[in-house]
């Protein structure tokens, strides 16, 4: 048998789809209303009174990237914590554990089926924001690559938080306690530019600053860092993630007793 | 290479010592014949969960080897958990999906193309076909659990692990699997199975194993323990009190009961010899003149036995 079992990992994935399908409501509807709800109170409705800080951009244009980014964020991290959750609470586990299933299939499973249900979610996003401002999007293809790279990373940040959890309340609280604050802070509605010393210094401590600013750049050709400042970052994150996962499969921790 | 005699699995100084220092398994020796059925006896956590879980991967061994179908399950897992499946103690799955769904997505995660018509063929042997689009939230106790040996045999192991199967079902349901597990067995599976209900290893199993406090206690065929362990017990409830065994019934296994109103025989061996020896004690009262009223007979079953047994054996007793 082959070190990937292509099949296994196409059943998770399938698997982990069919389990969004069926919540459809809590994965779906229910960010994309809230991100709607942002765009009309802070785009539609006040953006028009508002400086975006990037040259030719206006406010509501300006947000798109940032709550773009904060959807991601959070949905990437439920969806992976919630995947590999939800089967070590119900005990289904054990099937995943006693098949002939490994590291790689797991992650391309359970991460690829998070990562996936991210992509769609900001597909639909990017679609619906056309309904409520203008934007024109400068680097498509980087955009494209910049959000397949952010929701693999946080789904695979969500898998170590789903395996880590020991209660539903942990699985949620890191999300609502540290992601979403983060991203709010890191520049999704403002130019950290616009801020005054010492908050601007602050601010650049916070690692969602360089993300919500990558994808800005990828938007707009243009944001308060160079754009490999954002990549580095994110695939910095990324490698980490997978060595932490590779870690966990290695030694069993919090899977097998 | 499988050897040619038919040890599909064997475990050999198989250690497990949780974080918190307690020992699961104090070096198990143990080897299961292929073809057969061999159900695994013991006290609540005398370790036959964890000895299930080393070896399909659920728990990680501190020391020991496991090898099965002649190959060791720590270097090459992907292929022998191919050919491995388990049914666990707890009713553990999504409770949102469809008996199909599940099944056939079980029969994937194992590496395995779809095939409409297996899954139909398992799902029919079970009586869960007329179920199949029903979410496992509506479905009885009972039915969970063959929903849970359908996952296991949606791949068609050769090995299967049935940590207590019958665990909470009706006796009608209880008796449908034996037949079930039967079946298995005719079609060549090795079955592995743990049960708190000694009857069903009685009625089931080739061979049994008592495992108590991590270790095997004691390993043997099922027939030749009740054979060498069994035993006949027969009361007689005497017309009159007598005050002693009249001398010449000394050499029958009687002791007295119920203040000189009873007699007692103990004997036999669990072939039929007890019961023989009972006949010849009714003539043999006759003859020395002790009348009795009413005779109570019947022999050990392995549950007793299981029970003489641990509580008989110390922590040094024989292994494996």
């Amino acid at each position: 048998m082959s070190l990937f079992n292509a099949r296994s990992a196409w059943t998770i994935y399938k698997h982990e789809l069919a389990r969004a399908l069926r919540t459809a409501l809590q994965s779906i509807i229910a960010p994309l209303l809230s991100t709607m709800l942002y765009f009309v109170v802070f785009g539609a409705a006040i953006g028009g009174r508002m400086e975006s800080g990037l040259e030719g951009v206006d406010y509501g244009a300006f947000i798109v990237p940032g709550l773009l980014m904060l959807t991601l964020l959070s949905e990437s991290t439920a969806n992976g914590a919630f995947g590999i959750y939800m089967p070590r609470f119900t005990g289904a586990i054990y099937e995943l554990l006693s098949a002939p299933v490994g590291f790689a299939e797991t992650l391309v499973g359970f991460v690829g089926a998070a990562a996936t249900k991210s992509l769609v979610l900001a597909a639909i996003i990017v679609g619906t924001a056309r309904f409520f401002v203008d934007y024109t999007i400068v680097h498509p293809v980087l955009v494209l690559c910049f959000v397949l790279l952010v929701s693999a990373s946080f789904s695979l940040f969500g898998f170590i938080l789903g395996i880590w959890a020991k209660s539903f309340e942990q699985v949620g609280m890191v999300p609502s306690l540290f992601v979403m604050p983060l991203t709010f802070l890191g520049g999704t509605f403002y130019s950290i530019n616009l801020l005054p010393e010492p908050w601007r210094s602050v601010a650049l401590f916070n690692p969602m600053v360089y993300l919500v600013n990558g994808l800005r750049w990828c938007f707009y050709g243009q944001a308060d860092f160079p754009v490999i400042v954002s990549l580095l970052m994110a695939l910095g994150f990324l490698a980490l993630c997978i060595a932490i996962i590779a870690r966990i499969f290695a030694t069993g921790w919090r899977l097998r007793s | 290479m499988f050897p040619a005699m038919q040890d599909i699995l064997e475990i050999e100084g198989l250690t497990k010592t949780y974080d918190g220092g307690f020992t699961a398994l104090n070096g198990v020796d143990l080897t299961i014949r292929k073809g057969e059925i061999f159900a695994l006896l013991g006290p609540n956590g005398a370790g036959k969960t964890t000895l299930i879980g080393a070896v399909c991967g659920l728990v990680q061994p501190s020391s020991g080897t496991i090898r099965a179908f002649g190959e060791d399950m720590g270097r090459h897992w992907r292929t022998l958990r191919r050919r491995i499946g388990l049914v666990p103690q707890e009713l553990a799955t999504d409770m949102f999906e469809t008996v199909l769904h599940t099944v056939n997505y079980s029969r994937g995660l194992f590496g395995l193309a779809p095939d409409a018509a297996r899954v139909e063929q398992i799902l029919r042997t079970l009586s869960l076909w007329d179920k199949r689009e029903e979410s496992l939230s509506a479905l009885s106790g009972g039915m969970k659990r063959r929903v849970l040996i359908a996952k296991a045999l949606a791949h068609d192991p050769e090995l299967l692990f049935l940590d207590e199967p019958t665990a909470g079902v009706d006796v009608e349901l209880r008796r449908d699997m034996w037949t079930h597990i039967a079946a298995l067995r005719e079609q060549g599976t090795t079955i592995i199975l743990t049960t708190h209900y000694i009857e069903e290893a009685e009625e089931m199993a080739d061979r049994v194993g008592i495992i108590q406090k991590g270790r095997i206690r004691m390993v043997e065929e099922t027939r030749a323990m009740m054979a060498r362990l069994g035993r006949t017990e027969a009361v007689f409830t005497l017309a009159a009190p007598i005050s002693a065994i009249p001398e010449g019934l000394s050499g029958h296994s009687l002791s007295l009961a119920e203040d000189g109103g009873a007699l007692v025989y103990r004997g036999g061996d669990g072939t039929g010899q007890g019961k023989s020896e009972v006949a010849a004690l009714t003539k043999a009262l006759i003859a020395h003149k002790v009348d009795y009223t009413a005779i109570d007979i019947r022999e050990s079953n392995l549950e007793e036995i299981f029970v003489n047994l641990l509580e008989n054996q110390s922590d040094t007793g024989e292994g494996a």
